[in-house]
């Protein structure tokens, strides 16, 4: 059971005032907020940790390499992984993608395919743009549905013995659709291609299993799941890891260094050159220890509630389309009001101390499929509430009444 | 006092008889809807401000040593503040424009909207209509 009140005091944040109103966040799906208990890691750190890891011999940088390579195994923990060293601590998502896509540039043919959905966020299509322009290889799309789901027959036709790469995210960050990543990743293994998950929109609602899901690569970002921003993390198996290079060169990914020859260092620190974030890095282990505490089936069967409520409460709103109203989605709505620009209830929504999330979330190929400029996106977390809904749907009724 | 100085003194005071925010922008879609319609031929391309969450058009040409602008946007409250806009430089002498500031948008409670984060392209707007005086006050030279 999720104690409400208990929870929203964690959060310091949720007790300012916007525009004179109290805070509604709903755009979560964008950053989460942070708990005090990961904020106080964060000052800890800094008032009794601070220095460099993995190189000193004195005490400070021992005790925060041991906090540093904890969080590590933390997340490994977490995640279910077989070995620590397969966790690269990244910035983030964006990141996590760009090391990968680097990677397989030096072992691509031209003739190869790579395969993303058309559910992506940008940062899970460009870097693969950029990757093929400089391989020759070729990208094909598998397609969605007019109900925000992928069109998993034609992926089926897609897949070949051409292809190498596939990339899912988890879960849209547009809709929240929640994408069957298990088939994905059984159909392409079938044809001997990779798969990269991009959990950048999952990991806050839901704990994956990563040896269960046999996926190659998985990346996410700690500050969607109440960690701190620019932290983040790339899972790769060991035998992928070993054969991808290096991402960027630097102190600390080497074994050896001449002017003729470097030796680049064992996982993880061949990915992880120069001096990391590591307060960062040690307030995702918090964080994740903090969701662990509240636990993600109560998180689940909240937001499932959250969501369930939303929805039904929305879709009493005179001229509202919902897109991807799916019973397999996160806490995710994102809509439109016939005949009004989702800015404008977003500005609306916001003078009333609602953050929503306006415009294409970065996902412009669903909106032009829809044919859109863009929708207004609430996204929930566990420690919003139901009154926060209906205050958010009166809002929006309010706009509309304004604006027509 | 400027032309431009006294119409936004006037803008001040109208928004000054708001009491919150509601009146505000109500008053604001209110110029977005009344704002006269660009011409179909102006609504292209490459008359978009670039930076915008909306769709914000704004054309411009010179009159005799006045610049006229037209403007539209497919949000209604976008289109509110280029209206306000329309209204301050449109009409007015390219060097004007130029010199110009436009303070009076903190004090009409719309100081949100500068805020280059915002996405709604204010800062954009601005920018683009300077540069349409630039390019015209060359042309006088």
């Amino acid at each position: 059971m999720i104690d409400i009140f208990k929870i929203r005091e964690d959060f310091p944040i949720l007790s300012r005032k916007v525009n004179g109103q109290n805070l509604i966040y709903f755009d979560n799906a964008a950053t989460s907020q942070t708990p005090r208990q990961v904020i106080d890691v964060i000052t800890d750190y800094y008032t009794r940790l601070n220095s460099n890891i993995h190189r000193g011999v004195h005490r400070l940088s021992q005790e925060a390499t041991d906090a540093y390579e904890e969080a590590r195994i933390k997340i490994q923990q977490h995640f279910n992984v077989a070995k620590p060293y397969e966790i690269i601590f990244t910035s983030g998502t964006t990141e996590s993608i760009n090391l990968v896509a680097s990677g397989f540039s030096k072992l691509l043919k031209p003739e190869d395919e790579l395969v993303i959905s058309a559910l992506e966020h940008h940062s899970n299509i460009v870097p693969w743009q950029m990757l093929c322009e400089k391989t020759s290889a070729k990208l094909k799309v598998i397609p969605m549905t007019q109900e925000g789901t992928l069109d998993i027959k034609t992926f089926k036709k897609i897949l070949n013995k051409k292809t190498k790469l596939v990339f899912v995210n988890h879960v849209s960050n547009a809709l929240g659709t929640l994408n069957p990543v298990d088939e994905i990743i059984e159909m392409a293994h079938n044809n001997d291609a990779y798969v990269l998950i991009d959990g950048a929109q999952a990991c806050a609602h839901i704990k994956p299993d990563l040896k269960k899901m046999n996926v190659d690569f998985y990346v996410t970002s700690a500050h969607k799941l109440c960690g701190p921003t620019g932290v983040g993390m790339l899972y790769g198996k060991t035998e992928l890891l070993q054969k991808l290079p290096p991402y960027q060169g630097g102190g600390e990914m080497i074994s050896s260094v001449t002017f003729e020859k470097t030796t680049y260092a064992d996982l993880p620190h061949k990915f992880e050159a120069g001096t990391p974030n590591i307060a960062g890095g040690i307030a995702f282990g918090a964080a994740l220890d903090y969701m662990n505490s509240i636990g993600f089936e109560n998180i689940i069967k909240y937001e499932n509630d959250l969501l369930k409520y939303a929805t039904e409460e929305i879709k009493k709103i005179d001229g509202i389309k919902i897109y991807g109203d799916l019973q397999k989605k996160t806490a995710v709505i994102s809509f439109n009001i016939k005949n009004v620009h989702p800015y404008d209830i977003g500005s609306i929504l916001d003078q009333m101390g609602i953050a929503v999330r306006t415009g294409h979330h970065c996902a412009q190929p669903i909106m032009d499929y829809f044919e859109i400029p863009g929708t207004v996106r609430a996204s929930f977390s566990f420690y919003n509430t139901f009154d926060e809904i209906d205050i958010m749907v009166k809002g929006v009724q309010k706009a509309i009444k304004m604006l027509q | 006092m400027s032309e431009i100085e006294s119409i936004q003194k006037e803008i001040i005071e109208e928004f000054s008889f708001f009491e919150d925010w509601t009146q505000r922008y109500e008053h604001m879609i209110e110029l977005g809807k009344a704002l006269p319609l660009i011409d179909k031929t102006h609504k292209i391309e490459e008359n978009i401000i670039k930076g915008c969450q909306s769709k914000v058009w704004i054309h411009a040409h010179l009159d005799g040593d006045k610049v006229k602008f037209t403007a539209d946007s497919d949000a209604i409250i976008t289109k509110g503040i280029i209206a306000i806009l329309i209204r301050v430089f449109s009409n007015q002498h390219p060097r004007s424009i130029i010199d110009s500031n436009i303070d009076f948008i903190d004090n009409i409670g719309l100081k949100e909207h500068l805020s280059p984060t915002r996405a709604n392209g204010l800062v954009s707007m601005v920018k683009q209509i300077k540069m349409y005086a630039v390019a015209f006050q060359t042309q006088l030279n």
